[in-house]
């Protein structure tokens, strides 16, 4: 599941060295430089072919057949079966499907909007803003799993968040079980995982923000230009690179949705929070099918190919 | 920055190579498919447990071992713990490897699964060990013994005899155990006696326990997981009209808030008298006692119809099929099998040991001692889960469908959905040799 994001992150990760301008170098230096790129570049290749290519290669393979994890039965091919059972014979697959959707589609704006005024409000020369930038960032070095079962105790009937509401509102309000009714777990899911992840990207867009010359900004100021001028035409255009990245790295995390679901619900209730990658592990692994499990992972991978695909061709640079 | 790069650079660079470090380690500590030869001649048995962190389980096994290592020189006993959580997954793993133990433990229900997938052998000891347990303590897989238990475990309903003589509610017995009516009558009775949630039914609970706890009760209203009759299909057991009719019950428990899936697993809430009824294992019995003495009662679960059923089968003992030193793995287990060791692993994890010989012996679960019930409950109502390789599946279905019911979901389509997946399953596995 980790997969897209290696593929795509080195692209479009801003600042990748330029090529090399020395052409007039002697050829057997030339290929020496060579034999010495290949030698840096051969343990992360081979690591990524026993790793990557290879399991991807082989998940392509086995949902075609009915592999099992555990069986005398040597696994038989069974053509589109498995596929057509996905989204003809399995309501949880597509309830997976449609949660996973609803789960980017609200995350990927509002977390990428969130961690942009975040990083806005700590770029500012202030005393104490190394403060606020640590603070925003120590949720993502947490443990997901350790966050997740944090959150669960939250989230529960009694729990603070309810205890919080009862005393704010005087007790006009009384919170649900947040996770154990289906109308709100999956919100309240977004919401862990905003909380999340927001503080890495408000780095990303910090570093993105730091990269604008403060002269843009003089100039801007001296032709008059308010904050929201400023920031419509001098911030947003120069984070451009910094938006596509972000854009396509929300993207394929927020798809991936797995460690929170695993510990907090299970996919319940009532398949109210399953996921595409949590329904390949449970059909895979725990229930044994790794041909089928191998086949939602593969139209899962062919989903974010797609999507990926699809945000470089919005977001390419127009000469 | 360049400073911190580097500097996680270099972390990076310490991580992995501690990483790859500890693969060599284990690399060599490695003992393969067991039963290799040892340095002074003797040969060494490899053994799993699923025990870790359990030392009043693991001091019996050491002790056992340590015996039996004194007892002959031909073989020696090695043992390696892993936490439960892990320990199937190790297995499994291992198995893929190549690269079982001679003996390992496992759950009962799964001993079919891995009898049909060659991880395990036919258990080949003495027939008279065999006949003198418990029939749950023994796993079965098409007429052939694959594992044997020295203990099982059993369910039963925890009250205090004070509170349900106060609000007038009838003690039940093991001839005479509470109809559905009957229960659900005392539990609506016992909220309006203050009781705000008055039965811990233990739904906080995830995973194997449900199927444990719950097919039970399903099998009690004539329901099933599967039909025993082919073990090709749920459909008819799972989905039957008794099925939803103990379903549409269950799930009333949890709307009329007799029952709640929130709290914590255990039994505290019954020892700390905020709930009324509790409906839970053996296991937790001695902490009861402690707590309310004299007034506890071990209740028979309610019958639904076909009497009252408790589940059966623990952690039992096979050997792998790839045991070089199968003959000594046997020797070890009919050596174990003593009634004292028995009796032992019974006081001190608070199961009930699976012989009767060892009953007498033990401190707990002999005629007369407090816990005595528990063999009488397990020997009256013990039933088993399906024997068949397809239950692991079965078990995930179920957990999940009951836990949708319990949610508020419709009872009859949920149910059908389930039998829809677990006969999925098996087609896709061919009957499973069935």
């Amino acid at each position: 599941m980790a997969i897209p994001t290696q593929q795509v992150a080195p692209q479009s990760l801003p600042g990748s060295p330029p090529p090399s301008r020395r052409r007039r170098r002697g050829a057997a230096a030339a290929r020496g430089g060579s034999r010495s790129a290949y030698a840096m570049v051969a343990p992360a290749a081979f690591l990524l072919v026993l790793f990557l290519v290879i399991p991807v290669l082989l998940a392509f393979g086995l949902s075609f057949t009915n592999a099992r994890l555990i069986s005398p039965n040597p696994p038989r091919f069974v053509g589109l079966d498995n596929f057509v059972r996905a989204f003809t014979s399995d309501p949880t697959f597509v309830r997976s499907f449609i949660n996973t959707f609803v789960f980017a589609a609200v995350v990927v704006p509002v977390q990428a909007a969130l961690a942009l005024f975040m990083a806005i409000l700590v770029n500012q020369k202030l005393r104490g803003v190394t403060w606020f930038r640590v603070i925003f960032f120590v949720p993502v070095v947490t443990s997901i799993v350790v966050i997740s079962i944090l959150w669960d105790f939250m989230y529960q009937g009694d729990g603070l968040i309810n205890s919080m509401i009862d005393t704010l509102t005087f007790g006009a309000f009384q919170g649900t079980d947040w996770l154990g009714n289906p109308s709100t777990a999956l919100g309240a899911i977004i919401v862990l995982s905003i909380w999340q992840a927001v503080g890495f990207h408000m780095i990303i867009w910090l570093s993105g923000l730091q990269t604008i010359p403060e002269e843009l900004y003089e100039a801007a100021r001296m032709d008059g230009a308010n904050a929201w001028q400023q920031f419509k035409d001098v911030t947003w255009p120069g984070l451009r690179s910094t938006m596509v990245f972000i854009l396509v790295t929300i993207t394929i995390a927020a798809l991936g949705l797995f460690v929170q679901i695993d510990v907090m619900t299970q996919g319940g209730p009532r398949n109210a929070t399953t996921t595409l990658v949590f329904h390949a592990v449970r059909k895979g692994y725990r229930e044994q099918e790794t041909g089928y499990g191998a086949a939602i992972s593969l139209i899962f991978f062919v989903i974010v190919l797609v999507i990926a695909l699809v945000q470089r061709f919005l977001t390419r640079e127009k000469d | 920055m360049s400073r911190k790069s580097s500097l996680t650079m270099l972390a990076m660079a310490a991580a992995s190579a501690t990483v790859l470090a500890a693969c060599g380690q284990a690399g060599q500590n490695d003992d393969g498919g067991g039963g290799d030869a040892g340095g002074d001649g003797t040969t060494e048995l490899t053994m799993w447990t699923h025990s870790a962190g359990n030392e009043a389980e693991l001091a019996v096994y050491e002790q056992i071992i340590a015996d039996f290592n004194a007892s002959q020189d031909q073989y020696e006993v090695v043992m390696e713990s892993f936490p439960q959580g892990a320990y199937n997954d190790a297995i499994v793993a291992g198995a893929a490897a190549g690269d079982l133990p001679c003996l390992l433990d496992m759950d009962g229900p799964i001993v079919p699964n891995w009898a049909w997938a060659g991880y395990i052998q036919p258990l080949g000891i003495s027939d008279e060990i065999i006949d003198s347990l418990l029939p749950t303590a023994v796993g079965r897989y098409q007429d052939e013994v694959y594992s044997a238990g020295y203990w099982d475990a059993a369910l039963s309903v925890f009250a205090r005899e004070s509170v349900l003589t106060e609000n007038g509610i009838r003690v039940p017995t093991v001839d005479e155990p509470w109809t559905v009516d009957e229960f659900d009558a005392a539990l609506v009775t016992l909220q309006d006696a203050g009781y705000a949630t008055p039965l811990d039914i233990g739904a906080e609970d995830t995973g194997e326990w449900w199927p444990y706890a719950y097919s039970p009760m399903l099998q009690s209203a004539g329901g099933d997981l599967i039909d025993r009759d082919t073990f090709l299909t749920a459909d008819g057991a799972l989905n039957g009209p008794e099925a939803v009719e103990f379903f549409d019950w269950f799930q009333s428990l949890f709307e009329r808030g007799l029952a709640s899936d929130s709290g914590t697993i255990g039994n505290e809430e019954f020892n700390n008298d905020e709930v009324a009824l509790s409906y839970t294992g053996v296991w937790n019995a001695m902490d009861s006692l402690d707590a309310v003495g004299d007034d506890l009662l071990i209740l028979p679960p309610p019958d639904f119809g076909e009497g009252p059923k408790i589940g059966g089968a623990s952690w039992q003992w096979g050997i792998s099929d790839s045991c070089d030193a199968a003959d000594g793995a046997r020797e070890y287990l009919e050596f174990s099998f003593k009634p004292e060791y028995i009796a032992q692993f019974a006081d001190n994890q608070v199961v009930i040991p699976a012989t009767a010989e060892a009953e007498e012996l033990s401190e707990m679960f002999g005629e007369g001692d407090p816990l005595q019930p528990f063999v009488e409950l397990s020997q009256e109502f013990a039933v088993e889960r399906p024997p068949t390789p397809a239950y692991p599946v079965i078990s995930s279905v179920f957990e999940r469908a009951a836990k949708d019911i319990m949610n508020g979901a419709d009872v009859q389509s949920t149910l059908d959905d389930a039998v829809q997946e677990i006969d999925t399953n098996i087609q896709s596995n061919d009957g499973y040799g069935f």
